[in-house]
Order: structure tokens, then sequence, then C-alpha cells
């Protein structure tokens, strides 16, 4: 794997670093070391069925990803099922090992073997997980869930001190008037304010990296943006580094400053936000902002989706011939492809309109595709 | 269209049919309440609306909105603790010379229902998973539906029949034989549209058939969908929590709240100018792929618990354009403009009576930027019940 | 979104209707939602009232009988008369002072056999479930061997075997307890497995909770149905298994107890002597506590599943049209111009 350091950054100041790819945000060379960064992650789920004869089979969920998180900077990880984003975030919680690669934080590489090693990593970097009707113990009052972070890592001594931490952390996640949500049960709480919850006990913590995983999409949409806006303004106040897992694209660019791209467990582009989303560069990209949903494309009588159906409905004239979309919609079925027997080289090959040979025998290296943006496709170099 | 006999009495073909004769689906005032051990939950109330022959028709509304529950009214499959308390179906079955049978839906005997069911109305689930029978061969569970539902023709053409269904929805006939399990999520979902038209009825209900799915399989389905929407000209109920999926899709759409129906109108008219707050904040609650960035709100507070629901409009404590009569009196679906009937909407703010003013100039254009700073965030209601948590936030 | 018409877990459903504000204090709070637990159905009310009655007259009944239940008077096998209220034995004692005193004894060895068998079946079970691996593997091994066990034949040999010092009560609870604790272990294990799966336990594992603590303070109080249910089940083998141990001379004939006057009563001929009212009430009472134990355990399902309440409640309410359909079906279809 080359470095593919591009030129026009300046120099890693440090040694440390120059194998790694730069941040292609890193335009800015005062920015600050990355709080969190994932050198290399590979990882391999064993499968237990033993197949006389053949070879050992595993799911091959993550394979040689990169990245960095940055205090203050929301990066956002995209992708659909079977990506790998969900195994990525658990890797970098520290829930699973990874089969190869490294963690490192602050610069020093991490140990996460053992139940030590283990607490203290998770005394930087917390997880907030996706189903908040799960998260939370039903048998517990919110008290509780909070309190418990609070007496492992230390940071209170007695019940005084207790209470008042637990009612700064709801006011920090605007659950207000804290006494009232103390008492309560889970399943007396709605799902944003149980999600609330979950954020709270994960700063209860005191990280400093928050991992998200798809903190709102179990969350009615009207209260989607609350949920997120808090997330951005405690990135601010706390100078978090946060990791936004979606397979949403649209609160990606809305949420976060980069965007990673991945399919199939590889990376496969990535980049400033708006960057990737106005000029996609990866085939793949391409192919998640055609299916997107776009509100500003909603409601036009030109709608592609609709084309050619003969109205006999109030309302509609008669359609006439609809524009082409402006990302063609490939008219590629599939899905993504399984991960016990990935295609070899770049697997999105099965579905790309531009698979050439060369896919097939080798996953593309990093490519500058544009200013921070980089792909991993053969199509640009690589 | 050739379908091996299994055509209904009305061909599909026929669309030379006066706008009038379009009726295929009248719900009228429907309620249904959930009885709990603190007494009924009213989860959909008085829902009226209409729903034409070849029509998409949208369901949105978030949890809570009792739009599940009023779909599984329509087709009888609620159990108790859920009762239907009031209110009746009516469908318009075709026949010859363009004469309508009203069929009184809840007054189906459980062999008229059997008969009614599938033929004429069929229904698509969220979860493929929950409605496939996981041992049985997705050749079988096809075969199943038609011998119960069109018993007495050979099994070859029952067979026949299967490929064919396969085929419309893009699944290769060599998986004819698989299990659930080792087909893909969409493919499942094809599987159960498959089934869903394997008598081609007139109507059939979809709840979130494609929430569980990824985005570009969702495309997918939704094209192929369209495309035998247009080929054998059924309805569709379409049912999601995703407004900005209707307003791709749907010809018509209806937003739920709290359990009743508080906008209804087509796809355009949703799009440029939403009547409801609600619907307003609901549509600036998307963040947009293109075009300017900018803050986004969303809707204050959440949508309310069933068990205490706000007094007066539902909506009032999270509207920012509440006004007196919003705290006490339930708004009247109707219609803001005389010359379209269908366009409705449950807000006091479109009442001359109470709101001479007329609406707000902010509420004619879409994705008005309604910026709430904390200090603005209106007022929270004081409201009756003590499990009310004031203050309250999303 | 499905409505939010969930089912909610049992404890906190009661609870939450006790909670007018956040200001009750904590003891306050657990007593009643003790007490809405307790009343929160017909069977487990009524289950619990045969069980409390039997528990009040084996703690307080004893107070009111003044004198021993063996004194041998001369009135042999009498029939149950104003003076005997369940007549005499054959070496005249009283049947029914016998009965009222026996009622501790006997309920006793049952509920401490059933609560050690319960914290025995918690701990392995809960364990095995939460660790997996090899030490699944081995408490496993060690459940199935104690199911496998048929429990009664090996109380009788075990009991049979021992010496007659030992046949006191002890013997007996430890005979019980090592025979019972291994179904409840089996069904709790089940559970746990697909409990540690639930996204609660892994936050609190991320969180840095002790293993300790997460299957003691995180598992186990989402299981707290299961683990009673396994106890009352519990309670009712040991009892029964109890009784018939004594009925056969193994336990210690010369405590009081209800198994030990049917063994009495069988050695002594009751039966030919047409003597019923010795052997009838201790069957009868064992019988009734037995049953009202089985209806606390229906009352708990019912209070764990949501969905088994109020089924029949609905089908009464006139006037109302259920998912059933209205009442004349044929006039459904009516033909119109359209």
């Amino acid at each position: 794997m080359n470095s593919s350091h591009p030129s026009f950054l300046p120099p890693a100041s440090d040694e440390k670093h120059n194998h790694m790819p730069q941040s292609p945000l890193l335009l800015d060379a005062t920015l600050s070391e990355p709080a969190l960064e994932a050198v290399h992650l590979r990882k391999d789920f064993p499968l237990q069925r033993i197949k006389l004869g053949g070879a050992p089979r595993a799911v091959h969920a993550v394979e040689d990803v990169s990245l960095a998180l940055y205090p203050g900077r929301a990066t956002a990880l995209v992708g659909e099922s079977g990506s790998g984003k969900t195994t990525m975030a658990r890797l970098l919680a520290g829930v699973y090992q990874p089969t190869t690669g490294t963690l490192r934080y602050q610069g020093e590489a991490v140990s996460i073997k053992g139940q030590a090693a283990l607490k203290a990593y998770r005394h930087k970097v917390q997880l907030v997980f996706q189903d908040p009707f799960a998260s939370l113990n039903p048998v517990h009052t919110i008290a509780y869930h909070l309190s418990r972070p609070l007496r492992l890592h230390g940071h209170v001594h007695n019940a005084r001190e207790e209470q008042q931490a637990i009612r700064s952390l709801l006011e920090r996640v605007s659950l207000t008037p804290a006494e009232q949500y103390m008492p309560k049960f889970p399943h007396q709480l709605s799902g944003g304010q149980r999600q609330r919850v979950a954020i709270a006990r994960a700063l209860a913590v005191q990280p400093s990296v928050l991992l998200a995983d798809e903190p709102v999409s179990m969350l009615d949409v009207s209260i989607r943006l609350g949920v997120l806006n808090l997330l951005l303004r405690l990135k601010e106040e706390e100078q978090l580094a946060i990791l936004f897992i979606t397979h949403d694209i649209a609160s990606a660019r809305y949420f976060a400053e980069e965007t990673l791209v991945m399919y199939a467990g590889q990376l496969v582009e990535g980049g400033p936000s708006d960057e990737i989303i106005q000029r996609p560069k990866h085939p793949y990209t391409q192919l998640l902002l055609s299916a997107a949903p776009d509100p500003d494309k909603m409601g036009q009588k030109s709608n592609p989706a609709r084309a050619g159906l003969a109205s006999a409905h109030e309302g509609l004239s008669t359609p006439e011939k609809s524009p082409a979309h402006e990302y063609a919609v490939p008219a590629i079925k599939g899905e993504p492809p399984s991960l016990i027997n990935p295609p070899s080289g770049c697997r999105f090959r099965t579905r790309c309109p531009h698979a050439m040979p060369q896919c097939s025998q080798a996953f593309p290296a990093r490519s500058t595709v544009g200013k921070g943006h980089w792909a991993h496709c053969f199509l640009y170099g690589g | 269209m050739h379908t091996n006999g299994y055509q209904s009495s009305y061909s599909s073909t026929d669309t030379a049919v006066s706008p009038s004769a379009q009726t295929l689906l009248e719900v009228k005032h429907v309620s249904v309440d959930y009885d709990t051990a603190r007494g009924p939950l009213h989860a959909v109330q008085d829902v009226s609306f209409t729903l034409k022959r070849g029509q998409i028709f949208g369901l949105a509304g978030e949890s809570g909105s009792g739009k599940s529950t009023l779909a599984y009214a329509i087709a009888r499959l609620l159990r108790p603790p859920a009762v239907i308390t009031e209110g009746e179906v009516l469908f318009y079955r075709r026949h010859e010379n363009d004469l309508d049978d009203e069929i009184d839906v809840f007054s189906l005997s459980p062999s008229q229902l059997r008969a009614f069911r599938w033929s004429e109305l069929a229904i698509v689930f969220q979860s493929a998973m929950n409605a496939l029978n996981p041992v049985i061969s997705i050749e079988k569970q096809i075969l199943d539906v038609l011998q119960v539902h069109d018993p007495g023709k050979k099994r070859s053409e029952y067979r026949e029949r299967a490929v064919e269904l396969l085929r419309l929805v893009g699944i290769a006939s060599d998986r004819l034989r698989s299990f659930p399990h080792e087909l893909s999520g969409g493919m499942r979902q094809r599987a159960i549209i498959a089934i869903a038209m394997a008598l081609n009825p007139e109507i059939i209900i979809m709840d979130e058939p494609t929430t569980a799915l990824d985005v570009v399989v969702q495309r997918e389905i939704l094209r192929e969908l369209m495309t035998l929407r247009e080929r054998f000209n059924f309805s569709v109920i379409f049912i999601t929590h995703d407004l900005s999926l209707l307003l791709e899709i749907a010809d018509a759409v209806a937003i739920m709240y709290a359990g009743r129906l508080i906008e209804t109108a087509t796809q355009g008219e949703l799009y440029h100018h939403p009547l409801h707050p609600y619907t307003n904040g609901l549509l600036n609650s998307f963040p947009t792929l293109h075009g300017p960035q900018r803050k986004l709100v969303g809707i204050p507070g959440s949508p309310p618990d069933l068990r205490s629901v706000p007094p007066g409009c539902a909506f009032h404590p999270r509207c920012s354009f509440a006004f007196p009569p919003c705290k006490t009196i339930v708004p009247v679906l109707l219609s803001p403009k005389r010359e379209k009937p269908d366009l409705r909407v449950a807000c006091h703010l479109y009442d001359d009576d109470r709101n001479p003013a007329g609406p707000p100039a902010q509420l004619s254009a879409p994705f008005v930027d309604i910026e709430l700073t904390q200090d603005e965030l209106p007022a929270v209601v004081p409201t009756p019940p003590a499990k009310e948590l004031e203050g309250e936030v999303q | 979104m499905q409505p939010q018409i969930e089912s909610t877990p049992v404890t906190s459903a009661i609870i939450e209707e006790s909670i007018p504000d956040g200001r009750v204090k904590r003891r306050g709070r657990l007593w009643r939602s003790i007490l809405g637990v307790l009343g929160a159905n017909t069977k487990m009310s009524i289950g619990l009232g045969i069980v409390g009655f039997f528990l009040l007259v084996a703690i307080v009944g004893p107070l009111f009988i003044h004198e021993g239940p063996n004194p041998f008077t001369n009135d042999i096998f009498q029939a149950p008369s104003l003076h005997h209220l369940l007549g005499t034995t054959s070496k005249g004692e009283d049947v029914f002072t016998q009965l009222v005193l026996g009622a501790w004894p006997t309920l006793l060895i049952g509920l401490v056999s059933g609560v050690l068998a319960t914290m025995l079946s918690v701990i392995f079970g809960l364990t095995s479930g939460y660790f997996g691996g090899w030490i699944d593997d081995l408490l496993s091994l060690l459940i199935n061997i104690f199911i496998v066990l048929p429990g009664l034949p090996l109380a009788v040999v075990i009991a049979s075997l021992t010496n007659t010092q030992f046949k006191g009560s002890w013997s007996l609870i430890i005979v019980l307890f090592l025979t019972t604790w291994a179904w409840g272990a089996r069904v709790l294990r089940a559970q746990t497995l697909s409990m540690r799966r639930r996204e609660f336990v892994g936050a609190a594992q991320a969180v840095g909770e002790t293993p300790l603590r997460v299957i003691f303070a995180e598992i186990l109080p989402n299981e707290i149905a299961l683990v009673a249910a396994s106890f009352v089940s519990t309670v009712i083998y040991t009892l029964l298994a109890e009784i018939a141990l004594q009925f056969l001379g193994l336990g210690d004939v010369s405590t009081n107890s209800w198994g030990a006057m049917l063994f009495w009563a069988q050695t002594n001929q009751a039966l030919l002597a047409g003597a019923w009212w010795w052997f009838l009430p201790p069957g009868l009472c064992m019988a009734l506590v037995g049953a009202g134990l089985s209806l606390i355990n229906f009352g708990i399902d019912e209070l764990a599943n949501p969905r088994l309440r109020n089924e029949s409640g609905n089908k009464k309410r006139a006037g109302r049209i259920t998912a059933g359909g209205r009442i004349n079906p044929a006039s459904a279809v009516k033909g119109k111009v359209a």
C-alpha cells in the first residue's frame, strides 16, 4: 500500500505519520493531530462450519480501511448494509479486535487486550448505538444509567457529586428539568429522549472521541435534526472528534465536514462532504447519489420515476417525455456481494459500468481527484 | 393481458371510464381504539378518504400517527385489543357496463372476507422475513396462495403462474425453489410483492415496503413497482414515514398525526404549497443533497404518546403558529378552496371564522427557513395529564 | 414506525402507575410496585390468597393450639365432631391439631428447598449463558447430568440409604434441592443466551461494567419473571416430592408434617377402618397449596406477557365493531349503479 502523500500538502511533521495516508483535509497546517486513527484495519470473522478438505472460510468484513478523526470535526462514514461500517464502529470502539492493522490514539498505538487496557481505552472512545429502544436497560432508571459510567470511571465519589453530575449531564443534552427525567424508566421516554440519554451516558465518561452508529436512523423524521444539532453543538463545545455512520448521504452532508464512502468492506472514496456529493467520482458513489431521494427534485411533473404513466388523475397534466435524470440511474440490478467470497480486487466491479480487466486483479490505490478529494478507482489512476 | 384464466371481471386495459366512476375505495369516518388497562386509546380517529382506480395514495406519518393501524383496519386484520369503533369502508367492485358493486368491507362474513382478500385487496408487509414462512420454499408459498383462492386448476397451471409472477418482479425462475433465507433482502421483498399480485388485486396496501432496504435496492423496487402498476392498473396505498419518497411516487398524499388526518393533497400541491404547519416542518426536516446548506431545525418536541394526546389540535404544543383555538378545539379536515375538494387541511389557520386574516405568509412556500432560536420556541402549554413532561424536548 | 403500543416489561409497567412525579421516595415506590404486582390479576390474587391462608395457618395457628397433638386419649378413630374438629387418629390424637401444627414444617421444607434450588439455578444458568465458551460447556454438562438423573427415584435411594439420624428435615431438603435445580438452570441459560445479545448489555459492557455486574445487575432484573415462575414451579415440585417421600417413610416420621400424617394413617390402616378424616385433610391441603401455587404461576405468565391479558373482555362489549365484522353479513354486498 503506497503512501500516496499528496504533494501539495506540507510534509508530515512527525515521523510516525509518514507511512499513513494523510487525511486529505490537512490543508490547514495548524490542524491538530488526529484524536483517533485507524491504520490499515482489517477484520475477518472466521466461520465455524467445518468443511472437509476446504480452506477455512471467513466473513471478510473490513478490508484495509484507514481513517483519521480530528478533535472538533465530524467525519461521516456512508455505506449500505454489508459495507462494513458497523464493523468499523465496533473495531474503533474496541468491541472487536482487528485481524490486522492498528489503532492509534493521539498518535500512540493502543492495545485493547485485557480488561484494564480496554477500560482505559473506553475512557477515551465511546460508542452511541443505533437503537434507542434497545440500548437502555428497561428495568433501570435514567439516573442509574448515567450513574454507572460516572462511578466506574471515577468521576464522582459520593452521592451528592453523583446527583450533581447527572443533573449537569442531562442539561447538556437539553433534557430539562433534569429532576423530572432522573427517576423515569426508558419506556416512559420518547425515542429522541432516549437517544439523548444514550448520548449523555457516552459523555459521562468524558471521552474525546464519539462514535455514533446511525444515531438517528430509528428516530422519527421530525426529531432527527434535533439530535443531530445536539451532536454538532457538543462537537463544538467539547471539541469532540465524531464519527457519524449513516446510510443517508444527505444527512452526512448536513452533519459532517468530511465524508468517506464504503462498499463491501472497502473504502472507495473520501473528501469534503460537499465535494463528494456535488462531484462524485467513484461509480459506486454516483450510484448511491442517483438512488438517494432528493427533496429538491420532488414534486416535479417530469419525475423520471413516473415517466410514461398514463395519467387519468386530476392534478397532473399530460406528461411530456421526461428529461434524462441528472445521474443516469444505471439499469444494473444488484446487491452488495457476499463477504464470505467477495469479488477479487475491487469488490464493486461486478456492478460497475466501467469495469476493466485490472479491476479484478488488485484493489486500486488511492488517487487524488480533487481538492482534498480522493478515490480508489482505476478510472483515475491507481 | 393474458393470465391463464385468472382474469378478474375487470379488464385492466379498460381505461375508457368516466372520471366520476373512478372511485375504488371509500373510507368513511373510521376510528380504531386499543383497549388498554387504563381505558381506550384512540389510535385512529375519524379518518375519511377516497381512493381512485389506478392511483397511488400515500399515507405518511410518524410513530403514533395510526397509519399502520388504519391500513390493517381496512383489511380487517386487527385483533383484540384493537377494536374498530365506528366507520365504514366501501369497496366498489367493477362489473361490466361500468356498474359497480358496493361492498361494505366491515360487514363481510368470514367466507366473504376470504374471497375478498387477496383477489381484491392484498397487503405487502414491512419486513418480508416476517411475512414469509421460513421453512417453505417461495414456490410453495405462491402455490399455496393460488390454490386457496383459485382452486380447481392443474398443478402445472399454478406453477406457470408462479413463474410468471416471479418474472414480473424480476426474480429468475431458477430461484423458485429457494427458501426465504437464501434470498437477499431485496429479492425477498420482491417475492412478497409477487405473492401480493398473484390474483390481480385491485388494491395493494404496502406498509413500509422498502424501509428495511438499502437506498439502491429501494430505488429499483420502486421503479419496478411503478412499471407493474402502469401495466396492471391496480391502486396502491403506500404507507411510510418517509415523506420525501411519497413526494416522488405518490399521486395523492395524506398526512396523519396522532390518529387523525391533518392534510390531504396531490403530490405537487403538497410539495409546492404545504398547508399544515406540521407538513411544512416535516418537509423542512430533510437535509438536501444540493443547494445551499442551511441550518435545519426540524420540529421541536416529539410526536405525542397516544396515552396522553394534547387537547384541541394534537400538534399545537409543537406548532409555531398556534393561537388560542388550537389549544381547545379539534380542527376539522376541510378544504380551504372550494374548487379543489380533495385538497384538505385540518388547521384553524385556514378557518375563515377563527382566523380572518388568513394563513401566515410563511406557510405558502416550501422550505421556508423557520429559523427558531431557543427563545422563539413555542411556549409549551401546560397539559392536564400528570404524566406530560413540561418543557419537553425531542 | 409502529405506534407505541408495544407491550411493556413487567416491572416497569406496574411501577409507572405509581410515579406521580419525581419526588416519591425509593422505599415507597418499591412497596407500591410490589402491591401492584401482587394484585395485578385474578389468578394471581386467588393463588396468593390460598397460599397466604395456609402460610398464615402455619405461622399463627400453633399459637391457638393449647395442647400438643399427641396426647393419647381414649377417643380412638373418632369421626369429626365438635370436640375433635377433624376426628382422631388410631391413638386418639386430634387430627385437626396435627394438621395445623404440621403445616409449618411441611411448607418450610418445600420453601427452603425451593429457595436453594432457585439460587443454584440462577447462578449456574446465568453464568453459563453469559460467558459461553468452555465455561458454558462445562456448566451445561453439569446441568445436563443433574437433569438426566431421575429425581424422585434418586431422592428415594438417597433418603433410604442415609442414616436414621440424618433423616431429619435437612437431609430431605438437601435431597430435594439437588434434584430440582437443574431444570431452572437450563431455562435460565436459554433466556440469558438470548438476552446477552441485546444492545443494552453491549452498552453496559462498553461503559465498563464487570461481568459480575452485567450478569446480576443488568441481565437478571430482566429475567425476574422467569426466575419467579421457576421458583414457584420448583416449590410445587418439592412440596409434592416431600410429601411423597414422607409417605414412604423416608423422611423423619416423628416430626409433625402432613406427609408423616399420611404415613401413619397408612400404617394404621386408616383406609380399612374408614377413617377418611385422617388421610383426606393432609392430602387435600397439599393439593390446595399446589393449586394456589400454580395459579400464582399463571398469574405471573399473564403479567409477563401482556398479550394474554384481557382477551375475553373485548368480546363482551356491545355495539362495537370488532375485527370480526358487523352483525349481518347478508347486507354486505349491495348492487349499485355507478
